[in-house]
This record gives structure tokens, C-alpha cells and sequence, in this order.
């Protein structure tokens, strides 16, 4: 059993320990206020609090608010209040490593310091010469160690560009309406329903008039981009699109897949974009490396899919569809896909060349599964799906 | 206690608390937990920890877990521990102040205006009538304010309710108050007792989650699931409840699309009692009819076939 932590002589008390344990929390992305430190001190009074296992129970109660935290809150008591150290040292980063929910400044500094990019930084997109099998169109299978640095691959016109763009593809996506009506403040139609009822009040004298109207059913897109070896070329295009993307709609997921899933939403919302691409260099680890279409796809149909994935969404699959993985992991995804509901979209930077056919054993398994196949060499290619997303919905 | 062992306890605020008190405290939850027990609800300590932190602060207690690990019955059995009644609000789409807190009868007070009329009876003494208690038709949230003792409400599945209701329900939670214009303010006379539940069908605001008290319900483990079935269907004997609760702490490991919770697991047991089984493993065919307990799915049906639930009980046994 770990050390409890030694405090120096001079803290001010068990109440300033408390709130440094709270402060610790933010620290770490959970989002607490001063009410919860007053909520914790009162908790810890009905409990034996000289038992850190007790203590832990009665915090992780009041402190932690969602299913996540409450894996993440083990470590952070750990390092807090058990972690056998000086007091220098209960701000120790929690396990977890980078906290993808926090807007905290102090996190996100934390980030900077950590960002080993900076070191590794590549000299222009030639770096990618170091990683194994990069620049040629061969799917490998060692995960890159390299940490390429993102800043690097967006600038700041790419992504105003494909900001644009990409505003206006998701709007051509996501806009659909219901055929049914329903009540609203301000609506085209009167609902004599709720008219009738509304005026047994008033005696049979209809004195208010509810409305309906036709709500907006928006289709929800979830993107997943390839950043394997073989697209890294493309990387900076896409990475711009999905930034659009992201951007353009509250409820629009992004993912980037190599050799496995990682999300990037949240790093793409974070308010200040330097911090968001930072971030992104945190998350996209291995960048460059090998391709697994396949495993990516399966984890993501088996896990995220089953809450994000219905029948009003539009999965956007960005790779180039070199695959080291046999081809039935992928169509087993796909399947498990077009079940739930929702049309995939599969953009192909290869599509856009002279003479190509998708004939990789990935690419070829996936073609029956797909609502739409289409290029994505260039961002012009994506402004011009438009209308062919238009079709779909 | 040394110096060097005061810092890991976050102690009592300003006070030495005596050992007594340090006693009760600690019999507080056990015996909560027994309590609970006692009542056929094998709660972990999390849980209990949680639910002894609300009741002790007087906040409600949100409960996140999948559906079926028994997170509606916390409410149940914590009912039947306080002598308490009960007040259940099922949430849903559309779920509007009307029906979650009060509505006046308005067909009454029609038929009391029209009577008064015809009495000659007019102005305020009619409307100071027909806007009393008489008239008002109590809905879930204000029966609970309004109890003479603190009555459990359960706020079932609040992720079901719409966002504006989440906001009504911030000012009722905080305050435990509820104003009816025409009749001012009801605050509570004895505090209910409230635990919310949910299960992620959207998002909660953090509004909600602050007012809380928090705790995740998970799927029980291997120990946990024996002493419920054992607590709840005791006529079935000890071979064939370990063989039930390791057959289907396998199952929840196969890739399903519904896992099944602690809920299918008891109607599972029933199930095979039903069928009179003593054995997984002897009878495939009584064993996949009665596997309709604990998959709902076409394709969780069809994943789990025959051999495969045969395997998995040949494991289980």
C-alpha cells in the first residue's frame, strides 16, 4: 500500500488541503467550483475520514460527475494524497496524460511542456522520409515513432480555405427536414390540439395560439481520416477539411485512425487554435506509421459507433484505402455500419488520378458497402461534391 | 495521529472528530449497506458510499450505469429501508410541466364556475375556491414536496426528459420549492429523498451533474451477481447459481450489441427453475429457449448459437 503524503509543517490546514485537492482536480480537467469544495469538506464530515479508503469513496462521490471521471479519479487521488511525496509534488500530471475535455488554460500549458514535437520538429514535410514506407503508396506495418509537428501541415490559409469549403458541404449534408410538426414557440401551422386544451382554461375561448412547425432533423456527420504513411501527403489537405468540418457544427465528430482510433474532436473546438493544433500533435502519436483500415473500422463500429452512429448520420471515410489488414475486418465494420443506419462516404485522394480503380483488396471489399465513392486529391475535389452529396440524403 | 500521517486523510474541517463519532459515521454505511442487503439489494461500496453522502447532505444522487444494473431498484429498496413512500416520475420526450408537477382541473373549476353562476355566488370568494388544493391536481414532483414525511423520488431516466425540463427540475432540486402563481410559493416540509437515473441516451447538462451527487452503476462482478441471485431466488440450489452467474459473466464478454444486465440474469434463473434444469450443460435445447431472457437482439440471437452457448456453459461449468 502507497505512502500517504507528507504535507509540510507550515499547510494551513485540512480544509486548505481539500481545496488543494480540488484545484488539483481542475487541474486535471474535471470541471469543479468552489461549491464542490464546500460539498467535499461536508461529505468527508460524514465519514470516517481517517480512512483513505473511506475518503476516496465519499470524494470520488462528490467530485467526479461522469462515467470517465470516475476511472480518471483513482489516479488523481492517488497522486494526490497517497503518493508517498513532498507537497511539490501533488501536482503531479495525472496518468491519463492529456486531457481531451478541458478548456483550462493552466492544462493546456501543461501540454506545451510536454509536447515532445518541438524536439522531433521535422524540416518541412521532409521528415517524413525518416518514417518506413512514407511517400510511396505502400501500406507498412511499423507504427511510426516520429512525432510529426502539425503546424507544420495546416496553415492558417489551408484552413480558411477548407473552413469554407467544408461550412459548406456539412450544410448541403446536414440539413434535412421532418414531415412531421411539432409544438414551437413561433411555427407556420396552428396546434389545434394543444389549442383546444389551452382553452378549457379560459372557458372554451381560445385566448393563445400554439404553433408547430416542421423541426429540423440534421444529419449528424462523423468524419474518420486515414493519417497513415501512405496519405500522409494528403494529410495537410484533410486535416484542414476536417477542421471545417468540426467547426461548421456542434454535433459533428472527427477521428483519425493509423494503426488505431483516436478522437479529435474536442482538440479541433478548443477556442485557440495554436492550442488546438498542439493538441492534435498529442493525439495523432504515430502519425505516418502503417494502416490498419480494417481494425481502425471494426473498433470504431464495435465501440464509439453504437452511440454516435443512427440512421441520421453520414460516416465520412477519408483513406486511400491501403490496408495491411485482411479485407474481412473492414467489410464486417462496414456491415456492422450500414446497419445502424446511417450512409458512408468513402473520399479517396487516389480517386482524382488518371486511371485509377479500386482495385486493393481493402478499397475493392469496401465499394458494395458504400452510398457514395468519390476523390478528395485536392480541396477543389471536395468543393465540387456539393451536389453529389445533394443526392444522398 | 504522527505528522507524517495526518496529510493523507482529508480530515474533518477544524475539528478533531472524537472516536465516537468516528464509529458511528463508520456504522453509518454499513449498515447501510446491510440494510440495503437485507432488502435483496447487494449494493458495492461506491454506490453505498454515494448514496450515504446524499442522504447525509440532503442532495439528490444521480445514478449512470447501462440499463438493467438495478439502478431504479436503489430507489426501491432505500424506500422500504426509510419506511418511506415512493414517488416515481418516468421521464420521456415531451415530458412537460403539466404532468411532472401540477396541473389545475380545469374541468372541475368550469363546473364550479357554472354552479356559482347559477347560486349567484360571483367574484372572490368563487376564485379563491376553485384556486384552492381542491382544484389543483397533483403531479409527482409537487406530491413529493408535499409530504408530511420524506417520501424517495425517483426520477427515472431524466436523460429521456428534454433539456427545458432538466431546468425546471434545477430549481425544484437546489431549493425544493415549487411556486403555483395563483397560489405562491409550496416550499418542503420534509425534504425528499431524490435519486435521479439515467442512462446516456444524451447528454446531461452540467448544471444537473453539479447538484449531485454522482455515482456509476456497473455490471456486478462475479461475486456480487452470486449474492444477488442467491438473495433473490434462493430455492434454486448452489451448483446451478454458480453455473447461471458464470455463464453469464461470459456472455457479457462475447461481443453483444445488448449486454445483458443484472435484470436478465435473475430472469434467466427464473427461467431455467421454470424449466426445471439443474445443469447448463445437459440440456442445449431448454438452455438456448431459455438464452430469449438475457439476448434481445435478431443478431445477438444469431451470434449465439447452439455450440456457442454450449461452449460457454461447458466453461461455466
Amino acid at each position: 500500500m502507497s505512502r500517504v503524503t507528507r504535507f509540510a509543517a507550515r499547510d494551513p490546514g485540512p480544509s486548505a488541503r481539500v481545496a488543494g485537492f480540488i484545484a488539483h482536480l481542475r487541474a486535471n480537467g474535471l470541471r469543479l467550483g468552489v461549491g464542490e469544495t464546500e460539498t467535499a469538506l461536508a461529505a468527508l464530515t460524514h465519514v470516517n475520514a481517517a480512512n483513505p479508503d473511506e475518503t476516496r469513496r465519499a470524494l470520488k462521490s462528490v467530485c467526479a460527475s461522469t462515467a470517465d471521471e470516475v476511472t480518471q479519479f483513482d489516479a488523481l487521488f492517488d497522486s494526490y494524497w497517497l503518493n508517498a511525496g513532498r507537497v511539490r509534488e501533488k501536482f503531479a500530471p495525472s496518468e491519463r496524460g492529456g486531457n481531451a475535455h478541458s478548456r483550462n488554460s493552466r492544462e493546456a500549458s501543461g501540454e506545451n511542456a510536454a509536447a515532445r514535437g518541438q524536439i522531433h520538429a521535422p524540416d518541412d514535410g521532409a521528415g517524413a522520409a525518416h518514417g518506413e514506407g512514407t511517400g510511396t503508396l505502400i501500406a507498412s506495418r511499423t507504427a511510426s515513432l516520429m512525432h510529426h509537428d502539425m503546424r507544420k501541415l495546416v496553415s492558417p490559409q489551408d484552413i480558411a480555405a477548407a473552413e469554407s469549403i467544408a461550412r459548406h458541404l456539412a450544410h448541403s449534408l446536414a440539413y434535412r427536414r421532418s414531415r412531421r410538426r411539432r409544438a414551437a414557440r413561433r411555427g407556420d401551422h396552428i396546434h389545434f390540439r394543444r389549442l383546444i386544451r389551452a382553452s378549457l382554461s379560459t372557458g372554451g375561448e381560445p385566448l393563445t395560439l400554439p404553433r408547430k412547425k416542421r423541426p429540423d432533423r440534421r444529419m449528424r456527420i462523423i468524419a474518420l481520416c486515414d493519417v497513415s504513411g501512405s496519405m500522409t501527403i494528403y494529410a495537410r489537405v484533410f486535416l484542414a477539411f476536417l477542421t471545417g468540418l468540426i467547426r461548421a457544427d456542434d454535433a459533428t465528430d472527427a477521428w483519425l485512425f493509423h494503426t488505431r482510433l483516436v478522437r479529435i474532436s474536442d482538440a479541433l473546438r478548443d477556442p485557440d487554435p495554436l492550442r488546438a493544433l498542439n493538441r492534435l500533435s498529442l493525439l495523432a502519436d504515430g502519425f505516418g506509421g502503417g494502416s490498419k483500415i480494417g481494425a481502425s473500422l471494426a473498433q470504431f463500429a464495435h465501440g464509439p459507433a453504437r452511440h454516435c452512429v443512427t440512421s441520421r448520420s453520414v460516416v465520412v471515410i477519408l483513406s486511400d484505402g491501403y490496408d495491411t489488414d485482411p479485407p474481412a475486418a473492414l467489410t464486417d465494420a462496414l456491415t456492422r455500419l450500414r446497419r445502424r443506419g446511417g450512409r458512408i462516404i468513402w473520399l479517396n485522394p487516389l480517386k482524382g488520378w488518371k486511371d485509377y480503380a479500386p482495385v486493393t483488396a481493402a478499397m475493392a471489399a469496401a465499394l458494395p458497402h458504400l452510398d457514395l465513392f468519390a476523390a478528395a486529391t485536392t480541396l477543389n475535389d471536395l468543393a465540387t461534391l456539393g451536389p453529389q452529396l445533394e443526392r444522398l440524403k | 495521529m504522527a505528522e507524517d500521517g495526518t496529510g493523507g486523510q482529508p480530515p474533518d474541517p477544524r475539528s478533531i472528530c472524537t472516536k465516537k463519532k468516528q464509529d458511528d459515521s463508520m456504522a453509518d454505511w454499513r449498515d447501510l449497506q446491510q440494510g440495503m442487503a437485507d432488502h435483496g439489494y447487494i449494493a458495492g461500496d461506491d454506490l453505498v458510499m454515494a448514496l450515504h453522502i446524499a442522504l447525509s447532505l440532503g442532495r439528490p444522487l444521480l445514478l449512470e450505469g447501462a440499463a438493467g444494473v438495478g439502478k431504479t431498484e436503489v430507489a426501491r429498496v432505500l424506500a422500504a429501508l426509510k419506511g418511506a413512500r415512493l414517488i416515481r416520475l418516468q421521464c420521456y420526450e415531451g415530458l412537460d410541466a403539466a404532468q411532472a408537477i401540477y396541473e389545475w382541473n380545469y374541468p372541475r373549476q368550469l363546473l364550479a364556475i357554472r354552479a356559482a353562476a347559477e347560486g349567484g355566488e360571483t367574484g372572490a370568494g368563487v376564485e379563491a375556491r376553485i384556486f384552492s388544493d381542491d382544484y389543483l391536481l397533483e403531479r409527482p414532483l409537487l406530491q413529493a414536496i408535499r409530504q408530511t414525511e420524506s417520501p424517495v423520488l425517483l426520477i427515472d431516466e431524466i436523460d429521456r426528459a428534454d433539456e427545458e425540463f432538466e431546468a425546471y427540475l434545477l430549481e425544484i432540486l437546489s431549493e425544493f420549492q415549487i411556486t403555483i402563481p395563483e397560489m405562491g410559493t409550496i416550499g418542503a416540509t420534509a425534504r425528499p429523498m431524490v435519486i435521479l437515473t439515467a442512462n446516456g441516451t444524451r447528454d446531461l447538462s452540467d448544471a444537473l451533474r453539479r447538484r449531485c451527487i454522482y455515482a456509476h452503476v456497473d455490471y456486478p462482478d462475479r461475486a456480487a451477481e452470486l449474492a444477488i441471485l442467491q438473495g433473490r431466488c434462493p430455492q434454486i440450489d448452489q451448483h446451478l447459481t454458480r453455473q447461471i452467474v458464470s455463464f453469464v459473466q461470459t456472455l457479457r464478454r462475447e461481443d453483444l450489441e445488448k449486454t445483458p444486465g443484472i435484470a436478465e440474469t435473475l430472469d434467466f434463473a427464473a427461467a431455467l427453475a421454470g424449466l426445471g434444469i439443474n445443469d447448463l450443460t445437459h440440456d442445449p435445447v431448454a438452455l438456448q429457449a431459455a438464452l430469449a431472457t438475457l439476448l434481445k437482439t435478431q443478431v445477438d440471437r444469431a451470434r449465439i448459437t447452439t455450440e456457442v452457448a454450449q461452449r460457454l456453459a461447458g466453461q461455466a461449468a
